[in-house]
């Protein structure tokens, strides 16, 4: 059966040329472009893995090959290496039983300690001394998020802006849908979620303008909850805060239930915060959203790729 | 309610697929009515209770499930081909992920498999039947009509849109108002009743009706998967029809299990759901690694290489498999130690998992590799796995899961278990077992062509994604930016490939019908265990007589020995299972019912209901006795399946 090696082979090196162009460009993938020291931390440990994995792959690979090719059915092989009957080896079953063990415990060890590092605020690198972590209450509406600054008494809608060299604790949550709020690049994921209040330690230590999204699946308007994250010094930061304090409208609830309402909108800026009469991280809060909009819930947006734009006008105007 | 609320309306592509619909079936009942088959149909197929034949429309239904699916994959990765296409509104999209990941998994892998071991196993085992032949039927017609009541939410009442997953309080009545999430619920409750009863069924069966001699460890590898495979559906299956039953009450009769007002728990669906399909991942892949060691064995022409490992490292899988179910939601914020459990938990299945990919390399090593297709599917399956299984890994390490949680990373991972696991041992056992269910082999050249288009389009589909994933691209958004445009188009090639590939496939089931050599040795590859010792076509009853097993390979050892299954002194009279039309009727009233109760008509479905009911009373006053095989009725089906009219 030689007619197919041609074909294996071609397949092979084409395989190989185009894992080596992916890992080349390796370094713009937001996973391993981290700007902080929690995507750093989960980048390095990323990488650790993928040595045991190349490792691994790099095994079977060549003994599948060596195997394949070495007794496939052939006329001129040798009859003395056909052995219909051999089947057990209890040495080399053992050491293939020992060795992913092994592997295993190997993987182990960092996953175990760097789960318990992340349940933490990162430790500053920059700064001399630790700082305390900034406070930001990230919930996520249908479809949309808000950022409330309780320290700051600020509110944004579908951005955020955070100081560099401090950390952020963001206290997650969600008005309904269960949601993710995900920075790639400065660190993973976390379930938002309507009742409860999930904490999530980032950091930035480089300025710069960051992609961030809700990752989990809530709906039609799904793919448009993303968001800008503005990391900048803590002297522009301060700027930014005192800015918004003294010329952002201040938020009522009459304001604050209409944005909440299912559907896409704008930036907006609040000198004054949600929290002040709900807080959806708690068992109180759960139903707040839920028993405002029941009706809103059942239409449709028909959203596709040629109205997102005047979706988010619409929204604004009603 | 209105007419245009019952269809789904303004979606030309829905459109066309009603026009579709409304053609195919008028042309099917056409067909029948032309070639007067209608009784045909209801006497060989709609009333059988043989295993065989159930297997076979089992398969069937795989198959055209496996056409619709893919046809929403297609749908999908065309949307994603370039950077802000307008081919699917959000919505649609939505609609279409769901019923692709629902249609794939629960009527397309599952079924396909149990069509596999509805036909293979008793085979294997030297049993004439199933346990309860007449429960067999009822499962494949609760799976026909609980996929026939999925799929009717295509054009009546709208598909459900919430993944297939289907999360609340996403999928709770107050954010997904209207039928479509009904159809998901009451079509996979309606064909959950008859996994589960399949799962008994089966299980019954291999524990009591195996050949004289054939102790447990004597029995072939792919009967103990499936032997396994139904420890695992009697315990995860219970589990799913309570959660569906919750949710069911919930959107229907306003209970607030899962919902955001009162006491409602919507995180408890997360849990209740992947405590069953977790496992339920193992129920559609460790089949598959069972058909594997079978096509491997035989085409190396090679006893199996470390018999008790194997066996072994599956039901050690299947006890891992209901203790990593968090891992799923690892970004739940369950706290580092828990985490930590359920991340060594999740690595640890590597290392029975790599113990059977050595196995196999064992198997191959000193063998006499023959290169059929089935052995392709088989062979391509170790590296192309071994990639799905390491990602699985990676994405077992719970701190940098976070990273990996919901991106396109975990949809190549998971793609790449379930494909070169699951679809590749479809493909494989399907070309491999097909001279036994039709009495001739598909054509090995079209084989090729459809398995090397598949095998190439596959990888470039999929191998992508695992970098676009890195690159922070997460699933389920219906259109994407410039940056993710160029691993994303060559992913839409490979999609096409893959698609090419199958149609080649169905099309070689065609051609190999008109035109392949037909089977007379009932041995079509010089099989090693006992499905290959009966003739071709098999008996209703399968095994004239029954041998005495004492190896694994036991055919083989029949062969050496010179015995058969049609030993004439040993004849006896065979008492088989009349036929029934009772399953058909019974869940085609219950597909009533659960119809009625997507739509939420109280009344009709109460009466649906009863009708079930009434069934079951009539089924429990049957006294039909079965009817009896003369040994002289099997001498003659023996002597001219065999070939031996004119001794």
């Amino acid at each position: 059966m030689l007619d197919f090696m041609p074909f294996r082979k071609k397949g092979l090196i084409l395989l190989l040329f185009g894992i080596v162009l992916l890992l080349g460009g390796c370094d713009q993938m937001a996973v391993f472009d981290p700007k902080g020291p929690v995507a750093e931390s989960q980048r390095d440990l990323i990488v650790y893995s993928l040595f045991f994995m190349a490792g691994i792959i790099l095994v079977v690979y060549v003994a599948f090959t060596i195997i394949i090719i070495k007794y496939r059915d052939h006329p001129k092989r040798k009859e003395n290496s056909y052995k219909p009957n051999f089947h057990g080896s209890k040495t080399i079953e053992a050491i293939w039983t020992i060795i992913p063990i092994l592997i295993v415990t190997a993987l182990s060890i960092p996953t175990v300690t760097t789960l318990f590092d992340l349940e933490k605020p990162p430790e500053t690198t920059a700064a001399k001394e630790q700082k305390e972590p900034l406070v930001i209450y990230a919930t996520s509406a249908d479809w949309k998020w808000f950022f409330s600054y309780p320290e700051q008494d600020i509110e944004t809608v579908n951005y955020l802006h955070i100081p560099t060299d401090r950390p952020i604790e963001f206290r997650l949550s969600s008005t309904a849908s269960m949601a993710a709020l995900w920075i790639p690049r400065l660190g993973g994921q976390k379930y938002n979620m309507a009742g409860m209040e999930t904490i999530l330690y980032l950091q930035a230590d480089e300025p710069g303008i960051y992609d961030g999204r809700n990752s989990n699946f809530n709906g039609e308007g799904f793919a448009e909850q993303t968001f800008k994250v503005h990391a900048e010094s803590a002297d522009k930061f301060g700027q930014w805060v005192r800015d918004k304090q003294t010329n952002a409208p201040k938020l009522t609830q009459e304001q604050y239930d209409k944005l909440l309402k299912p559907g896409l909108t704008d930036r907006h800026t609040f000198s004054s915060t949600h929290l002040d009469w709900v807080n959806h991280g708690t068992h109180k809060g759960m139903d707040y959203d839920i028993i405002r909009h029941w009706k809103e819930y059942e239409t449709l947006l028909h959203l596709e790729v040629g109205n997102i734009d005047e979706s988010i006008e619409e929204h604004i105007e009603n | 309610m209105k007419l245009d609320e019952f269809f789904v309306t303004g979606e030309p592509l829905i459109y066309g697929g009603m026009v579709a619909i409304v053609l195919v079936t008028s042309a099917i009942i056409f067909l029948l009515t032309y070639f007067k088959k209608w009784k045909w149909l209801w006497r060989e197929w709609l009333t059988t209770v043989d295993h065989k034949k159930i297997g076979i429309m089992y398969i069937l239904s795989a198959l055209a499930m496996l056409f619709r699916g893919g046809m929403d994959a297609l749908m999908m990765r065309t949307q994603l081909a370039v950077p802000d296409l307008n081919f699917l509104s959000a919505q649609h999209y939505d609609e279409i992920f769901t019923t692709h990941g629902t249609v794939m998994i629960i009527f397309m892998a599952m079924p396909f498999l149990i069509g596999l071991m509805n036909i293979v196993v008793p085979l294997q085992i030297g049993a004439r039947d199933f346990a309860f032949p007449f429960v067999n039927a009822l499962s494949f017609w609760s799976f026909f009509f609980g996929a026939l009541l999925f799929n009717v939410s295509f054009v009546i009442g709208g598909s459900p849109d919430a993944g297939w997953t289907s999360y609340t309080p996403l999928s709770g009545a107050a954010l997904s108002p209207g039928p479509g999430q009904n159809f998901y619920l009451m079509g996979l409750q309606l064909a959950g009743i008859g996994t589960l009863a399949t799962g008994i069924n089966l299980m019954v069966t291999i524990l009591k009706m195996r050949a004289p001699g054939m102790k447990m460890f004597k029995m072939p590898i792919f009967t103990w998967s499936s032997l396994i495979t139904c420890f695992i559906i009697i315990f995860a299956f219970p589990i799913l029809t309570v959660a569906l039953a919750l949710l069911t009450i919930d959107r229907i009769f306003g209970s607030q299990f899962f919902t955001l007002t009162g006491e409602g728990l919507p995180m408890m669906w997360a849990n209740l759901f992947w405590m069953w399909g977790h496992p339920e991942v193992y129920i559609v892949v460790l089949p598959a690694f069972g058909i594997f060691s079978e096509v491997i064995a035989t085409f190396a022409h090679k006893r199996i290489f470390g018999y008790s490992a194997m066996v072994w490292s599956i039901i050690i899988i299947a006890g891992l498999s209901f203790l990593v179910w968090v891992h799923h939601f690892f970004t739940m914020g369950a706290g580092a130690f828990v985490n930590s459990v359920f991340s060594v938990s999740t690595m640890l299945i590597a290392v029975p998992t790599g113990v059977k990919i050595f196995n196999w390399l064992g198997t191959l090593h000193k063998s006499k590799i023959e290169f059929s297709t089935a052995m392709l599917w088989a062979l391509s399956f170790i590296p192309s796995f071994v990639i799905g299984g390491v990602t699985g890994v990676m994405l077992g390490m719970a701190a940098a899961d976070y990273q990996f949680h919901n991106s396109y990373f975990l949809v190549a991972h998971f793609h790449y278990v379930l494909i070169a696991g699951t679809v590749f041992a479809c493909f494989a056992g399907l070309t491999y077992w097909y001279p036994k269910m039709f009495g001739h082999k598909l054509n090995e050249r079209l084989g090729k062509w459809s398995f090397w288009l598949f095998l190439i389009g596959f990888h470039v589909c999929f191998l992508p994604q695992y970098f676009i994933g890195l690159d922070g691209m997460p699933r389920r958004i219906f259109h994407i930016g410039p940056e993710w445009f160029t691993l994303n188009f060559l992913s839409t090639i490979g999609a096409f490939g893959m698609g090419i590939g199958f149609a080649i496939f169905v099309y070689n089931i065609y051609y190999s019908f008109r035109y392949s050599k037909r089977e007379t040795t009932g041995d079509a590859w010089g099989g090693r265990t006992l499905e290959w010792a009966t003739p071709t076509p098999v008996p209703p009853y399968n095994f004239a007589t029954l041998p005495e097993v004492n190896n694994i390979d036991a055919f083989m050892e029949m062969k050496e020995k010179g015995e058969t299954t049609f030993d004439e002194k040993k004849l006896q009279p065979i008492h088989m299972p009349s036929n029934s039309g009772k399953p058909f009727i019974m869940m085609a009233i219950l597909f009533f019912a659960s119809f009625a109760l997507v739509f939420e008509w109280i009344t009709l479905a109460a009466i649906g209901l009863a009708g079930g009911l009434i069934m079951m009373i009539i089924r429990s006053f049957d006294y039909d006795e079965g009817y009896h095989f003369s040994v002289n009725e099997i001498k003659q089906i023996e002597q001219s399946r065999r070939g031996l009219d004119h001794e």
